[in-house]
């Protein structure tokens, strides 16, 4: 007679080929179980998913709009990976993004009148400080009293997005807009330069690419890079190898807050071109699950952002041709998250029927 | 495997024809929605308001919808989408898709615009609002009659000048029948956030006001009135099923009619840029029944007989003399303020005890 419930033993060893093709599986799975939830609700699944999936980037624009939407999650989630490889989990990227976007965005605002080719950089700049500032809060109160990086990461999310309304509401707020909150307009040379004219795409994205180099550089070949690793996976090792993980937390905390400071900047200075309180559609939080489905590595998490980007453009077109409701979009990223997560269990232990005695 | 392949070009060429066929014809119509159509409140009555378009024009319109698009630069491609797919019409209707309304608009001339609650115009770009106010001096007036607590609680969203204008209408109205009644306001920044409301609402309470205004979308700060016993005004659309033992009346926004209007124009080729502006005389702003469970026939008969004064215009909702918090003439005896001055307003008038967040 066999337990009606199996028993989860850990494998010796996870297949490295498995490991790659996790995302692969939970992607096709996605799919799947897609198409089953278009056809349950009526409509012809093909048909569906090539609106969902195919038809938003049939176009020049299509696809610029795809990499606009892509960009800032892709740098988010990379920076995520050194916190997340060392086993650090700042979740509270979305408040880092909030805080670049002030610092950049302040110097946009204060030099409204100016235009000049140094503003840009030193708004980007500032953006990079404004994230890896707010970053350092949790990586202090985590090196000081030993405090829960994921509870203080996320309580600061609202802390940076509160500050964000009380400058737009007050002291930002532009003297000529009818008392509403939002600031004075970016001056033209402090805006992401466009790629092409007529699309949105911007050169946010060359910086995304080349700090995503850089962080595959530092992960693969870098003592660093090793040090984050040894200390992820075991940090008693890590301390008698003589690795300091207090530094190490502080640099993996504020280049994660660089760079989600970095995309905050570039949205405000991209696409939108000033404050106010609705900046980010939760990109902060959404590159949490890029970083997961990419598996912490620079090129997966480039794929990911691109797969999840294409969950909200999708949505955005099914509403419009097939009246399916917003909603729809949410499913298919946390139908992705779900599948990963389970294909990643089944990965690392196995389910074993014993036959009882 | 060439077989599937056939088989998904034949379904993809039947679809493209029948949309083909079926749109080619009627004037297409689209909206922008900030949240779901199922919020009994401002989205619930601009969807309400697309049906009736719809219902009007018969088979002269198509309309379409996203919903939950966010005030920001997803904007400007769920708008530029609607623009691309053929619509000849497009509604946003709310006040932060402003800048993104206009931004596409710039590239899509042929394509009218029409922008609720904003200020920024272009030729094929439209603004229209409804001077929902003239509802908050009613709400005032029954407010002032009905507090035993003399305080009132106020959410309200952003200080805007929308929603600054509804305070300023309702303490005007309130303190004429009430000189002793104040007013405790709570900003919740947020239009939709249906637990952020309902805890304001539980705060304002427990802070001894016996009645509940709201300038957000849900009815979830009515629902917390009736479970605490007090009294509340429903918000954009009639909420009372959800609070029957709450709710006094609530102030409608009826877009219908607009909606129906400017299409029509469309279909005819007579649409132009305008600014519009309606109040109740229009029809745009309409209170929902009165609870007669909870207001006398003589407060009922009241509130009637000023809603029929403020439409033939001599009950204006900020007649003279309105000092400022600071005690300063801002509109004098025997005038109203003007337009401009209700469309910037960024002040509160003499007797609100609160601070304008700044």
């Amino acid at each position: 007679m066999t337990n009606l419930f199996p028993s989860i033993v850990s494998r010796p060893q996870s297949s490295n080929i498995m490991n790659i093709l996790v995302p692969i599986i939970a992607i096709i799975l996605t799919l799947i179980t897609g198409a089953i939830i278009f056809s349950l609700m009526g409509f012809n699944a093909f048909f569906a998913l090539h609106i969902f999936f195919i038809s938003p980037i049939s176009s020049a624009y299509g696809i610029s709009e795809l990499l606009v939407k892509a960009t800032p999650l892709a740098l988010i989630a990379v920076g995520l990976a050194f916190c997340f490889k060392n086993n650090i989990y700042n979740i509270g990227a979305e408040g880092q993004l909030t805080m670049g976007a002030i610092f950049g965005g302040g110097i946009g605002i204060y030099f409204h009148d100016t235009n000049s080719f140094w503003l840009l950089p030193l708004m980007i700049i500032g953006g990079a400080i404004g994230g890896a500032v707010w970053a350092m809060i949790p990586a202090l109160l985590k090196n000081k009293f030993n405090t829960n990086e994921i509870l203080t990461s996320l309580m600061l999310v609202y802390v940076a997005l509160l500050i964000l309304d009380y400058l737009v509401v007050g002291p930002w707020r532009d003297p000529e807009g009818y008392s509403f909150p939002k600031t004075r307009p970016f001056s033209d040379s402090g805006r992401m330069p466009l790629l092409f004219e007529g699309l949105r795409i911007h050169i946010g994205l060359i910086i995304t690419l080349i700090l995503v180099f850089i962080s595959w550089f530092v992960f693969a070949k870098t003592i660093f890079g090793f040090q984050l690793k040894v200390s992820g996976f075991s940090p008693i090792a890590a301390r008698y190898a003589g690795f300091n993980q207090k530094i190490l937390i502080y640099i993996a905390f504020g280049i994660c807050g660089a760079f989600a400071g970095i995309a905050g900047l570039a949205e405000v200075s991209g696409p939108i071109g000033l404050l106010y309180r609705d900046i980010s559609p939760n990109y902060g939080f959404t590159a949490i699950i890029v970083a997961f489905l990419g598996r912490l590595h620079p090129l997966g998490i480039i794929f990911a952002s691109l797969i999840i980007a294409l969950t909200y453009l999708g949505a955005e077109d099914a509403q419009l041709f097939m009246q399916i409701p917003a909603a729809v979009g949410f499913l298919f990223q946390g139908l992705v998250l779900f599948y990963l997560l389970g294909a990643d269990f089944l990965v690392k232990y196995k389910l074993e029927f014993k036959k009882s005695k | 495997m060439i077989k599937f392949f056939k088989y998904f070009t034949i379904i993809l060429t039947f679809f493209g024809l029948t949309i083909s066929t079926a749109y080619s014809d009627p004037k297409k119509v689209g909206f922008i929605y900030i949240g779901p159509p199922g919020d009994h409140g401002w989205t619930y009555m601009h969807d309400q308001g697309r049906i009736h378009m719809e219902n009007q024009l018969g088979g002269a319109v198509t309309s379409t919808y996203i919903e939950g698009v966010p005030e920001n630069a997803d904007a400007v491609r769920a708008i530029r989408k609607l623009a691309s797919s053929g619509h000849d019409l497009i509604f946003t209707t709310s006040f932060n898709y402003m800048d993104q309304t206009l931004e596409v608009a710039k590239e899509f001339p042929n394509v009218m615009f029409e922008h609720a609650t904003g200020y920024k115009r272009a030729d094929n770009v439209s603004t229209y609002s409804a001077r929902f106010y003239e509802g908050r001096t009613i709400i005032g007036h029954i407010a002032g009659h009905l507090t035993t607590t003399d305080t009132v609680g106020y959410i309200a969203s952003f200080p805007i000048p929308e929603v600054v204008r509804g305070i300023n209408a309702f303490y005007l109205a309130a303190s004429k029948v009430n000189p002793g009644i104040k007013i405790k306001v709570i900003w919740a920044f947020t239009w939709y956030d249906p637990g952020k409301e309902a805890d304001a609402a539980n705060t304002l309470i427990n802070q001894g006001a016996d009645i509940i205004v709201q300038h957000t979308d849900t009815f979830a700060p009515c629902q917390a009135a009736e479970k605490a016993g007090v009294l509340a005004f429903g918000q954009a659309s009639n909420q009372e099923e959800f609070c029957p033992n709450a709710h006094l009346t609530a102030i409608e926004d009826v877009w219908g009619p607009y909606y129906a209007a400017r299409a029509q124009a469309v279909v005819d080729g007579t649409w132009s840029s305008t600014e519009t502006w309606h109040g109740m005389d229009k029809g745009m702003v309409v209170m929902s029944p009165y609870n007669a469970k909870l207001m006398s026939a003589d407060l009922i008969q009241e509130a009637i007989n000023m809603e029929v004064a403020i439409k033939d215009g001599s009950l204006h909702p900020f007649a003279g003399p309105i000092y400022n918090q600071a005690g300063e003439l801002v509109v004098p005896e025997g005038q109203n303020a003007d337009d401009g001055m209700l469309a910037g307003m960024n002040f509160y008038v003499q007797g609100i005890d609160d601070e304008l967040p700044q």
